[in-house]
Parts: C-alpha cells; structure tokens; sequence
C-alpha cells in the first residue's frame, strides 16, 4: 500500500512538472476550466431567476449541493479523470504492457496522467461553497464540521468508484465510453440538485443503487438542518463514508474480475 | 457536386462504423435528459409560464437538445486542428479541393446519421415517459429547413475555433472557452426563454442560438420568420469568415517537418 503511494506520487509528479513546462498553455487550460466551470453554475442561476425555490429549495441551499459535488467530482476527475482515455488503452493494445508490469493494473493505469488544470473546477467550487454559506448561517457543531469533512473524502471515494466501475466496460466494447459519461459526469449532474425532484425511479436506480446520492444530498441535509422531503431515515445523512468503502469495494472488485479474465485484442 | 457527394457518404459511414459507440451515446443522452426534464419540472412547481414556455415545452426542450446535440455537434470537433497541428493540412492543401468545402460536406453526411441513430431513439423514450408538444405539418417542415441551417452554422462556427492551431498548435484552451461559450449561449444548458430578458436578446443573435436554439424553438412554434433568416446570414458569414482566416494562415503557413 505505502509503496504504491510512493509510485504513483513519483509518476504524478512527473506529469505536473511536465504540465508546468509550457505555462502559457497550462494558464489557458486552468482558466478554460474555471470558465467553464463558472458558466455552468451560471445555469443554476438562470434558473433560480426564474423561481424563488426548487421544490423545497433556495438557491443558497441548492448552491451547497452543488460545491460539494463540484468540489468532490473536480477532484475526482483531477485524479482520474483520464480513466476516459482508458478504452483506447484496449484498443491499441497497450494495457497488456500493463499486465507485465510488478505493480497492480489499476495503479498503473490511474497514474498514467494527472490533470492539474482541473483544479480550475475544484476552485470555482470552492468559491460556490463560500457563496453558499455566506448567506446560509449554518450552526457549525463539532459533528456538522466532521460530517462536511467525512462527505468530501467521501464524495471522492464514491465518485472514483463509479468512475472505475463503469470504465470495466471498456472490457466488453471499447466504444462505449459514453456509456460510463452518462455515471460520472452525468453522476456529477445529478448530485448538484436535491434528489428529491427527480422522478422515484430514477432516483432508485441513480441515487441509492448506484450511491449518488450519498456523495452530497443526505450529508448536506444534516448541515443545514433540514427536513428530508423524501422522509427517510435520520441515520442515511450519516452513512456516506460507509456507501464509500462499500462502493470502492465492489469496484476493486469488478476491476480484478475483468483483468483476469481480460484476453488481448492482439490474441 | 458528385464529389461533395462521395464526401457526405463518407462522413456517414465514417460514424456507423461503430455502432456501440452509437448506443452508449443514446442511453447517456437519456439519462441527461431525465435529469434536466426533473430539473425544468421542479421550476413549473412554482410557475406555469417560463418566458413563453408552459411546462411541457419546457420538457419538450430538454428533448429535443438532447436529440440534436449530436446532429449539430456540439462538444467539439477537432479534425481540422489535428491535421494543422501534425502537418496533415499540407497535402489537404495541395489537393484540387478547399478543405472548406470538404468538411461541409462531410459534415452533411455526419449530421443525418446522428440526427438518425442519436436523435431519434433518446425523443422517442422522452416521449413515451412525457407529454411533449408536436409540431403542425407546417411547423415540422420549417424545422427541418432550420436543423439544416444549424448543421452549416455549427460547421461555421466549429471550422473557426479550429484555426488557431495554425498559430498556436495546441488549442485546448480555445477549444475549452469556445466550447463552454457555445455550450451555454446556444441553449443547451438552461433554454434561452429561461434567460434574463436582456440576456436572452443577446443571445438570440449571436450565432450560437442558430446553431440549436432556433430549430427547437420552430418545432415548438415559438419563432418569427427573422430567426431563421438570421440563421441563413450566420451560415454564409461564418463560412465566408472561415474562408479568409484559412487564407490569411495558408499564407504563412510552414509545415513542420520541412
């Protein structure tokens, strides 16, 4: 474990050194990613321009829901948000070098990049979370503190493990990358807004199923004190770290299951 | 024009060779679109009419963008700056056709076939789970004319953003703010009814709207006839427009590599 802490640190930093050598573009890239991420908030706005409240939500409070997932998915995307390119991996052969490798295969193919302008997205966050709370008066307890924390280490882990979950499909097809999209960035989507206004289906299927909805919904309900208009129980708004290593499980999992039985394109 | 026609052809097949990738970009457009149709829905809890659009417009809306979006592709095209940046462009240069007119061309082949196999499948779901608004027979044949105005305008629109790379080489960072631009001034993030007034004037004429604002807006029948004339001038100004940059770049053009 430490020493693949110490591997992938080594690789990362290769990369970011890299990045940092040519900074005109890394500057562009980070305020493209800032922009982006701006105009996209910008959304949530309009549509608060057209209503007081969401459902049962102010602007402020939806505001929270969404740095929280912005923050978490930035991160998660800053660190493997090049799972993306991991079909072409497949396709062109190149995962069997992995598979000869001393070192786990996902280890590997997670330190192959590292996107450091992405941070542009976790900072746009975090300037949406001090807009949030600035007019939000949330009663900071020891434990609102502790579940704020819990949920962004959270957040991350369960991000991650849909990502790498849904990124096994490559296994099967490698044209199915916009399959995975509709989970992680779509999981992204879905986690900015309260649950409670998509349809009970959905929400079985992309809020509890696959756990998007531990990533912020039911922690941000304990930090702001609110009732659940979903009426569930008290303790889901504490169970987010458990979702996560539930869900880093059964992706670890997954993963090893497909790697095993993973033949080569090449034959 | 039988050469334009071979191109189309081309554009076509190039993207119904992969068939799972096609499916994959359905089932995401679906999700999407569940998601922003929940989304528009909790803001008709409060309200019945957004600028115009009464609840099932506003779903209405949310699919056909996710119908179209491929058709006018709209996450970014880089064909064109790849060959600049690897020096491709050269031979493309040298053939007896403008690489303007090729990738129109191809464009007009890929769009049908987006329109067909992406388009179709993620509206008929919408439709099935939603009450949407159909367009009169009048309605619907102006849509079609519009759609093919938005194919040219986002080709337009496209065809520029990849230019810079004959000064820059690599364009991710114009590529990201011209995609992000296009993404929330053509209407497919939040409907530009859903604007504020003075932001959404501006909006309708920059040529973002043209590209897929305007035919969602005909199908709905919420449109003066203006719109679709100025999407016709965004078409031939930004063709004309990407004509002269290619020819001011072509003129100091070095292709690496000697």
């Amino acid at each position: 474990m430490v020493d693949a802490v110490v591997v992938w640190s080594r690789l990362v930093g290769a990369g970011i050194r890299s990045q940092l050598q040519y900074r005109m573009s890394f500057a562009l890239d980070f305020l493209g990613s800032f922009l982006i991420a701006f105009l996209d908030f910008l959304a949530v706005l309009v549509i608060f321009h057209n209503t007081p409240r969401l459902a049962e939500w102010s602007v402020h409070e939806v505001a929270f829901l969404y740095a929280l997932s912005s923050i978490c998915f930035a991160l998660t995307d800053l660190a493997i948000g090049h799972l993306d390119l991991f079909p072409q991996l497949i396709r062109d052969g190149n995962f069997d070098i992995l598979l000869v490798r001393p070192r786990g295969t996902l280890l590997q193919v997670i330190s192959r990049d590292f996107q450091l302008r992405r941070l542009g997205k976790a900072a746009q966050g975090a300037i949406v979370l001090v807009y949030a709370l600035s007019s939000l008066h949330v009663d900071w307890t020891v434990s609102r503190v502790c579940v704020l924390a819990a949920s962004l280490v959270s957040g991350v882990v369960i991000f991650a493990s849909v990502w790498i979950l849904f990124a096994c499909i490559a296994f099967w097809t490698v044209d199915g990358g916009e399959f995975t999209n509709a989970f992680t960035y779509g999981g992204n989507f879905l986690a900015q807004y309260p649950i409670d206004i998509y349809g009970a289906w959905l929400r079985r299927f992309l809020a509890y199923l696959v756990p998007l909805g531990f990533v912020c919904y039911f922690p941000a309900l304990y930090i702001l004190g609110k009732r659940d208009p979903l009426g569930l129980p008290h303790v889901l708004q504490f169970l987010s770290p458990a979702v996560a290593l539930a869900a880093a499980f059964v992706a670890g999992a997954l993963w090893r299951l497909c790697v095993r039985r993973y033949r080569s394109a090449g034959g | 024009m039988r050469v334009d026609w071979e191109i189309a052809k081309r554009g076509w097949r190039r993207y119904a060779a992969y068939p799972w990738a096609t499916a994959a970009g359905v089932f995401t457009n679906t999700i999407f679109g569940f998601l922003q149709a929940y989304i528009l829905l909790a803001v008709y809890r409060h309200r019945t009419d957004v600028g115009g659009y009464d609840a099932r417009d506003a779903v209405t809306y949310v699919w056909l963008v996710q119908a179209l979006l491929m058709t006018v592709y709209i996450f970014g095209w880089t064909e064109l700056s790849q060959r600049i940046r690897d020096g491709s462009i050269a031979t493309d240069l040298s053939r007896p056709l403008d690489p303007q007119r090729y990738w129109l061309a191809f464009d007009l082949g890929r769009a049908p076939y987006h329109f067909l196999f992406r388009g179709v499948v993620p509206f008929v779901v919408g439709a099935i789970v939603f009450r949407l608004h159909y367009p009169t027979p009048l309605h619907a044949l102006l849509f079609v004319v519009s759609l093919a105005l938005a194919v040219v305008v986002s080709l337009g629109v496209r065809f520029l953003y990849n230019l810079p790379a004959f000064w820059l080489l690599d364009i991710r960072g114009v590529l990201v703010i011209a995609i992000t631009v296009n993404l929330f001034f053509s209407g497919m993030v939040v409907p530009i009814a859903f604007f504020p007034h003075w932001l959404g004037r501006v909006a309708q004429a920059l040529p973002f709207a043209s590209a897929l604002q305007t035919p969602v807006d005909v199908w709905l029948g919420q449109f003066t006839p203006w719109r679709i004339a100025l999407q016709a001038v965004w078409a031939v100004v930004l063709l004309l427009l990407g004509r002269v940059v290619l020819r001011r770049a072509t003129q100091k053009l070095v292709v690496q590599g000697g």
